[in-house]
């Protein structure tokens, strides 16, 4: 196939751009133990001090669980609608199906600032809501749905219809096939579609921006505010570096989760 | 059919692009300076100082600049990878390496810039590494924003690249070989036109993300501004949304345009 000495170049291009990938990241785990907090380098010493600090932050905690909260009900509200969208194009070939796929992607095609203005302008400028928890999870969840909807098209995509078919001819309804068929045939996708969502929302900060009232802090919005205080830097350095070991968490289960790599993995966005 | 589609088309149709819609009308709103309400007066105001005066002129090219130079270096980066994953890598290797790449995307997204934030500082490790060959940092700047810009959306070039390098069935290597084609003449020839819409894929993610993007220049690009920060700065009661609503039509019509031109590569079927 390719010759000996592509191959080679390759593998080292791939090995150095993952290492210079991961050298900020590791320089954050680092820095959470840097006794010096304005992170100089290389670290006068290692203290644990840091990492007591932002367990006993308030701040940092009120702010975890509402990006939970957050995370949690666009997730939601994205894996009814990602999933009936999915449905609804299934197996139709109608003239509309290229707009509905385009006005899914649409919410994460456009820059998180148009999405996160037309959400604000709407709620205030034109219906005159205020913005609170749920105008976030609205805006969340517009940008959730690709997720489950790439997942759920994907799986329906491999395996067909002939189990539900069968499943009607052997006399079963639409409601007992979609609960008996449908749904267990489903269920790996919407998990890792679900995951994705969560991920997705629980990072997101451009659009939350735009549609959270002051008193909503999203754990990305507390960072941000923390970022260039001083005396707050190295308590936010620890928040980084526990985001980043946790994030092998959902990749691990998307793993497992999703047949094949490319399914669910490439919908990350 | 029609019936399962209904929830999410009044979601998406009604609810989202109604919202894109207002925000446009408001863009052709003003604002009274003195009371600081919105009057609900039409007016192409906005629009006018958008093209005339240079200031916005300026950032509007820069950002378009820079959402290129970061999509450019994502492709050039991402290809090499992606193709070492699809068609070099053994099979394990291949699921490590889906995680490698993965484990950044999923850290979280201001953990990265702020990562940055801390490589580029007056006494970080690029200053640390270069300070010896009599070099400094470049600081915090329009060259830290690029890179800090490039290295966050990497993982979405590489996603797509490698999952339509994987489709690309090994028998056409062999035959581009078998015909008398070079390593290289396959890739120019058979690999890259067949991976080039989910290059397009990839791109679309890198360009809009950085014609978006305020944080990230916040965080690393000191005093540079892109046009998410002057549609940042502009909204909140007490400053000018119809002006905000006007910048931010900017990216929505290069974004339709790209869309657009994405669409006839066939792209968007590798989102």
């Amino acid at each position: 196939m390719l010759s000996h000495g592509l191959r080679r170049s390759l593998t080292v291009f791939t090995l150095v751009v993952l290492v210079i990938v991961y050298v900020p990241l590791a320089l954050v785990l680092l820095n959470s133990f840097n006794t010096d907090n304005t992170f100089g380098w290389p670290p006068a010493g290692l203290t644990l001090h840091w990492w007591q600090l932002a367990w006993e932050s308030q701040g940092a905690r009120d702010a975890l669980w509402t990006s939970v909260k957050v995370a949690i009900m666009a997730t939601v509200v994205a894996l009814a609608l990602g999933t009936l969208a999915a449905m609804g194009l299934r197996r139709t070939r109608f003239f509309g199906r290229n707009v509905v796929s385009l006005l899914i992607i649409l919410p994460i095609a456009l820059p998180g600032v148009v999405t996160g203005l037309a959400f604000q302008n709407g709620f205030r400028t034109i219906l005159g809501i205020d913005l609170s928890l749920w105008t976030i999870v609205i805006a969340h969840a517009t940008f959730c749905i690709v997720t489950v909807f790439n997942n759920v098209q994907a799986r329906f995509a491999r395996l067909g219809s002939n189990f539900e078919q069968a499943s009607m001819d052997l006399g079963a309804g639409r409601l007992t096939t979609f609960r008996l068929v449908t749904f267990p045939m489903l269920r790996s996708a919407l998990l890792a579609g679900a995951l994705l969502s969560f991920g997705l929302s629980f990072d997101e900060i451009v659009v939350t921006t735009f549609t959270a009232s002051s008193q909503d802090q999203t754990l990305p919005i507390w960072i941000f505010q923390n970022l260039f205080r001083p005396n707050q830097a190295p308590i936010v350095n620890v928040v980084a570096a526990v985001l980043v070991v946790f994030s092998a968490i959902p990749i691990y289960l998307a793993q497992r989760l999703s047949g094949s790599h490319a399914e669910g993995l490439t919908g990350a966005r | 059919m029609g019936l399962l589609l209904t929830p999410p088309m009044l979601w998406l149709g009604v609810a989202y692009l109604g919202a894109l819609g207002a925000l446009l009308v408001t863009s052709l709103w003003s604002q009274n300076d003195f009371t600081g309400e919105i009057e609900r007066i039409w007016t192409l105001d906005n629009f006018r100082s958008l093209l005339t005066v240079d200031v916005y002129r300026t950032i509007t090219f820069r950002t378009l600049m820079v959402a290129a130079v970061v999509t450019v270096v994502d492709a050039v980066l991402a290809f090499p990878i992606a193709l070492y994953m699809a068609k070099v890598a053994s099979r394990r290797a291949q699921r490590l390496l889906v995680i490698a790449v993965l484990m950044p995307l999923w850290a979280s997204y201001l953990v990265k810039a702020y990562a940055w934030r801390g490589m580029f500082s007056a006494d970080g490790p690029i200053a640390w590494i270069a300070q010896p060959f009599g070099l400094d940092t470049p600081g915090y700047g329009l060259f830290a924003t690029t890179v800090t810009l490039a290295y966050l959306w990497l993982p979405y070039m590489i996603l797509p690249v490698f999952a339509g390098i994987e489709r690309v069935p090994d028998s056409l290597f062999e035959a581009s070989a078998d015909l008398g084609a070079g390593s290289w003449q396959t890739l120019r020839r058979v690999v890259i036109p067949m991976a080039f819409p989910a290059i397009v894929a990839g791109s679309i993610f890198t360009f809009s993300l950085t014609m978006g993007d305020y944080i990230a220049v916040k965080i690393v690009g000191g005093t540079t501004q892109m046009l998410g920060n002057v549609v940042y700065d502009n909204q909140g009661a007490a400053n000018n949304l119809p002006f905000a609503a006007a910048v931010a039509t900017i990216p929505i019509v290069v974004m339709l345009g790209y869309l657009a031109a994405a669409r006839r590569t066939g792209a968007l079927e590798n989102l």
